[in-house]
Order: C-alpha cells, then sequence, then structure tokens
C-alpha cells in the first residue's frame, strides 16, 4: 500500500469545461441506471488530464455529479496511484523501475531524470517543464527499459536517448513515441523470424 | 517451430494493418453469424474439447468457466468482463493484442457473450494504456459501424461492448477487486463465494476472463476443438504468447507452441541468454508471481501448467525474465518485493503488513546487513501470509520469495558471512 493524502494548498474551485462535462454526461451511459458511480474513475481521469492534478474541490464535484458521498470519490482517489494528488511538471516522466526494467538498465533512465528534471522524485523542475517519478510495472517489459510521458511510452532506452528526449520536448517538440532503437514494436530486434507467412483472405 | 500457419496473432507485431479492413483480410470476423448458429451449448462444448486454459495467470479451464453461468437469463442480465489489466511485472502480451489485434478480441467478446447469454461486455483496461484502450475504442467503433455488434446487428445477437480504465492498481487484476473498481470503489477483492457467476458485477452473474482467453476463441471455434488440442500436450493445449525480457540479446513476444522447451524458446526467438546459456543464473518462468527456476531445471523443462507446477513453480502468463550471473539477485527479489508492497490492497492484515516486511528484510540482506537466522524467519513469514488472505495476492507475494529462498539461500548466507566477515575485519585493524 502507498500513503496518499490530498495537497495542503487547494484550489477553491473546480469545475469541467463546457466539453467535459458534456463528454462526462454521455460517460454515464455505459453503465446501467442507477450505476453511475462505475464512470468515477474515467471521470477523475478527465478532471486530472484537465487540471493536472486531482484536488479537493474536483472531488467533490464529482461526488456531486455522480450522486456519490463525497468520501467514496476520495477514497477512489487516495487508491489509485495514477491520480496525483500535487501539482506535476507540464510533462510528468514516469520511469518503470520494476525489476524487468530494473535487469534492463532503468538505473540509467532514472540517472537522467535526476540529471535534468530534478535531483528528487515528485519535485517540479527549475522551469516547470518537467516532474519524474518511479513507477511499477508498465507492462512493456520485452522493450525495457521505459517510461511514459503523458499518453506515449518512450521504450528501450539508455540514458543518451533519455536525455535526448528530454531535450526534445523543452525545445517543444513531440518525439516520436515507442521503442527508441530500430524496433517497430515488440519484436526481436533485427527483425521478426515469426509471420512472415501470413495467410490472406479476399 | 510452431507454423505461421497454426498462429492465431497475425499481426503480434503490427507491421500489419489493425482495423477491421486489415482484420479482415486476415481472416477475422469470418463466418461469425456461422459460429454463432451452433448454438450456445455447442460453443461451450467446443471450447471445453480444445482444452483452452485461462490465459491471465491462473490457468483454469476457459469453456468449464462460462458453464459455471446461469443457463438462461431471469431477474438479473448477464455480464462479460475482459481483464485487461495487465500489471503482472514481465507481461506485455494484452498490450499487442489490443492494440495490433483488437478485432479479434471484439470478435472473440461477441462470441463469449452470446455463449454466455450476456448483452453488455465491459473490457476493463489498466489506467496506463492509453494509447492502447484508444486503439481498442477504434476498433469497437468500426464494429459497430459495420453492424458487427451493437443492436440489431449482422448477427442477430445485440451486443454492446465497453471500454472501461483503470487508474494505476495492480490488484485490480484479480477478478473480485476488478469488479469493485468497475462498480467505482476502491478495487479490494471481495470474499468468495459467492463466485462472480452467481454474484458478479452490479450483483449481476458474471464471467471474467483475460484478453489472450478470448481473443483466441473465435479461431478456436472457425478451426475447431481438434486443431487447438492438438497443439502442445494434453492438458497444457494449444497456443500461447511468451513475453521474453531481461538478459537475453533479443528481448520480445512470440506466439509459439504450447510446452515448448524453455531453452529453446529463449535460444530461438530471443537470441539467447547474454553471455551464453552457461551465463544463465535463474528465469522466472511465467510472471512475477511464479517461483524462480535456477539453471539446472531452467535447462530442460518445458514451458506449460503441469510441468511448471511440478517444479513448484508455475506457468502463470507465460512472462519469462531471465537474469544472467551478474545478476544482484537478491536485489531483483528484493525490488519484487517493493512491488508486491507498494500494490498490496491493503485489505488483508498479513498481506499489508507481511509485504512490507519482507521486503525491508529483503533489502537488509541484500546489503547482508542481517542474521542468519532471519532467512527461515522469512521463509515463515511466507508462510503466514500465503493462504491467509481473501485473494490470491498473498500467494503472489510469497512464492517469489520461497522461490528464492528455495534455490538461492547460500547466496544470502554469502552476503551475510562477507559482511560480518568484513566488521571483524575492521574491529580487528
Amino acid at each position: 500500500m502507498s500513503l496518499r493524502r490530498l495537497h495542503p494548498r487547494q484550489p477553491s474551485v473546480f469545475a469541467f469545461t463546457p466539453e467535459n462535462k458534456s463528454w462526462a454526461e454521455k460517460e454515464i451511459l455505459k453503465y446501467p441506471p442507477g450505476r453511475q458511480a462505475s464512470a468515477v474513475i474515467a471521470l477523475l481521469w478527465r478532471g486530472q488530464e484537465q487540471e493536472g492534478w486531482v484536488s479537493k474541490p474536483m472531488i467533490e464535484e464529482i461526488a456531486l455529479f455522480l450522486g456519490m458521498p463525497y468520501i467514496r470519490v476520495l477514497e477512489v482517489a487516495t487508491f489509485y496511484t495514477m491520480f496525483n494528488l500535487a501539482p506535476v511538471g507540464r510533462h510528468l516522466v514516469q520511469v518503470c523501475t520494476t525489476t524487468p526494467c530494473w535487469l534492463a538498465g532503468s538505473d540509467n533512465v532514472v540517472a537522467a531524470c535526476k540529471k535534468h528534471i530534478a535531483p528528487g522524485p515528485e519535485t517540479i523542475s527549475a522551469d516547470g517543464v518537467f516532474s519524474w517519478m518511479e513507477v511499477e510495472c508498465l507492462g512493456a517489459c520485452v522493450n525495457a527499459p521505459m517510461m511514459q510521458i503523458g499518453k506515449d511510452f518512450y521504450e528501450d532506452l539508455d540514458a543518451p536517448k533519455t536525455e535526448t528526449i528530454f531535450a526534445a520536448l523543452r525545445r517543444g517538440e513531440q518525439p516520436k513515441p515507442g521503442p527508441q532503437n530500430t524496433r517497430h514494436s515488440s519484436e526481436p530486434i533485427g527483425g521478426a523470424i515469426t509471420l512472415m507467412d501470413v495467410p490472406r483472405h479476399d | 517451430m510452431l507454423s505461421d500457419r497454426d498462429r492465431i496473432f497475425t499481426n503480434l507485431y503490427g507491421f500489419e494493418d489493425w482495423t477491421l479492413e486489415g482484420a479482415r483480410s486476415r481472416g477475422q470476423w469470418d463466418g461469425t453469424k456461422a459460429v454463432l448458429e451452433k448454438g450456445p451449448e455447442a460453443i461451450i462444448k467446443i471450447m471445453k474439447d480444445s482444452g483452452l486454459r485461462g490465459r491471465g495467470g491462473a490457468g483454469f479451464p476457459t469453456g468449464l468457466k462460462w458453464s459455471f453461468m446461469p443457463k438462461e437469463v431471469k431477474d438479473r442480465p448477464h455480464y462479460l468482463v475482459i481483464n485487461a489489466d495487465e500489471s503482472e511485472p514481465g507481461t506485455c502480451k494484452d498490450r499487442d493484442i489490443m492494440r495490433h489485434d483488437p478485432h479479434l478480441l471484439v470478435e472473440g467478446c461477441l462470441i463469449a457473450s452470446f455463449a454466455m447469454h450476456v448483452h453488455v461486455c465491459y473490457i476493463y483496461v489498466r489506467g496506463e494504456f492509453i494509447r492502447e484502450r484508444e486503439r481498442l475504442h477504434a476498433a469497437i467503433d468500426q464494429a459497430y459501424e459495420a453492424r458487427l455488434i451493437g443492436k440489431n446487428n449482422v448477427h442477430g445477437w445485440d451486443f454492446d461492448c465497453y471500454v472501461h480504465h483503470g487508474a494505476g492498481a495492480y490488484i485490480c487484476g484479480e477478478e473480485t477487486a476488478l469488479l469493485e473498481s468497475l462498480e467505482g470503489k476502491k478495487g479490494q477483492p471481495r470474499l468468495k463465494p459467492p463466485f462472480p457467476a452467481n454474484v458478479g458485477v452490479y450483483g449481476c452473474p458474471t464471467t471474467v476472463n483475460n484478453v489472450e482467453s478470448i481473443a483466441v476463441v473465435p479461431e478456436i471455434l472457425r478451426r475447431g476443438a481438434g486443431w487447438f488440442a492438438g497443439i502442445g500436450r494434453p492438458n497444457n493445449t494449444g497456443t500461447k504468447i511468451f513475453c521474453i525480457s531481461g538478459h537475453v540479446h533479443k528481448p520480445c513476444n512470440v506466439e509459439e507452441a504450447m510446452s515448448i522447451p524453455l531453452r529453446e524458446l529463449v535460444e530461438r526467438h530471443a537470441g539467447g541468454v547474454r553471455g551464453g546459456w552457461d551465463n544463465l543464473m535463474a528465469v522466472i518462468p511465467g510472471g512475477s508471481s511464479m517461483p524462480v527456476l535456477p539453471k539446472e531445471i531452467a535447462d530442460t523443462i518445458l514451458m506449460d501448467f503441469d510441468s511448471l507446477v511440478a517444479v513448484k513453480s508455475g506457468l502463470g502468463t507465460a512472462a519469462i525474465v531471465v537474469m544472467d550471473k551478474t545478476t544482484d539477485i537478491i536485489k531483483a527479489f528484493a525490488r519484487l518485493a517493493y512491488f508486491y508492497k507498494h500494490e498490496s490492497c491493503g485489505q488483508c492484515t498479513p498481506c499489508r503488513e507481511g509485504c512490507g516486511w519482507m521486503w525491508r528484510v529483503l533489502t537488509r540482506m541484500q546489503r547482508g546487513d542481517a542474521e542468519t537466522s532471519e532467512i527461515d524467519l522469512l521463509q515463515q513469514v511466507t508462510k503466514q501470509i500465503e493462504g491467509h488472505t481473501i485473494c490470491a495476492f498473498g500467494e503472489g507475494a510469497s512464492w517469489p520469495v520461497q522461490g528464492f529462498l528455495r534455490h538461492f539461500r547460500p547466496e544470502i548466507e554469502r552476503r551475510i558471512a562477507a559482511r560480518s566477515g568484513m566488521i571483524a575485519a575492521q574491529a580487528a585493524e
């Protein structure tokens, strides 16, 4: 378990943008009538996409919207570790350091974060562009070591490749996600040796 | 080597077109209506005959699981929930299915739903897989557009399929925690019984299946139970996606025949162990929860459920983590213990407290800062966690430590002795 608490400094209000509000109204239709609480994770996530982190007013607003007691939404926000309970950098760098990534050299990726972002995790860099943290297995183990920045996975990393990605983001560019070597996805490096003869149907 | 003709995931690596058009050109959504015309009973019979065992880790026979659902819908609707909360360290197979062959999954969902009298299916994707769920969403939209699913679709079985997502909790891969999470709660597992087939999501009969288990269904029904059952060994049939990571030259995912020898799998597909097979120290054969194997066992072991259970490990998710002789194996397992400490849901005391305790002791052992007697104590604590929790997370956290102690105890003893020797030498100076 990880101990997670709300941030001591909170904004006074939260409101979904009109687009997000109408998205949320559609989202609850995925679930049977009266079961709109099922959408709580999706709504908190949309709120986090809007504001960068999950605040107390946001939790209250979503509780009201879904007809849930405040405490139930607070439980969800503190239980699931993808909800940032404090402000993060514009680019949140999440480095996987679980054993498969560690075996493949995730220490080098962490070192690059310390050098280029901040010496410690969950600290916003001086220019406000980045913050970084270590996370548990992100599920791209055959492309280890890897990190997630925003919605994208950056895979097959080493220290120089990680630094190149940070530099590009600092320049306002969007580096290409996925493997940072010659691979396309999860095939062996140097080219697949299977699926050379896929049957075709007309 | 498994022939390409026998491979189900023909776009595993994403070199081909993932869209409906591309999927159709590879034979997906072909004859689905004819499959449904066999009827629910016949479909379940074929699934049983195929010998398919669940691909999510536990290896429970899929057809048998389906047969536990009530035979007719009474006052409560039935649900199918797909477990795409892939988070077991080492495992990244469902990700490739969702991003590269999503239509296999959607088609499988329709067939499985028909067989269990289900009209609504939720696919629970782990929160971090944002691109994957976008892709899956797009595939589902294409299927709706082509009227393959939805109300009044061409298959004559009303069926709605929704993508739902989590937000970073490994425990939500446990089926009852997943259902809690789907209902909008903390992902804390439920006591069983009642089992989900009777009381699942929203109190209704529910079946939870892994992505890979469902994605292989359409091909099994198209090609017949005999084809699938003819691959692998009896009770361990079919093809399986293996994920090979760690100290190999070419880490990769690959679909192979069940029961392939581990050594062949690593050498043929993953380019072999870094520094050669003799440089192998240990292999985790089935995702981090499955006990580790030393080289002596890895030399000859077959990758299937029964052969791995026979050596006190398991196939789990078939995610192979290779460690060569340069590995600080105590640190490797201390790091895994940290994972379990971080991911324990906190509901049961033995797990919540025990996982943190195991991590702290292993961290000291990594430095050699422990007493030899603590090795036995650690073993005892794993036994006090295992079997004393609501869900199998207790086992998942204990087994790796037990396997580690079973095969690598001398390494811990050496490290403790080295540190005490160093301290004694410093005292003498």
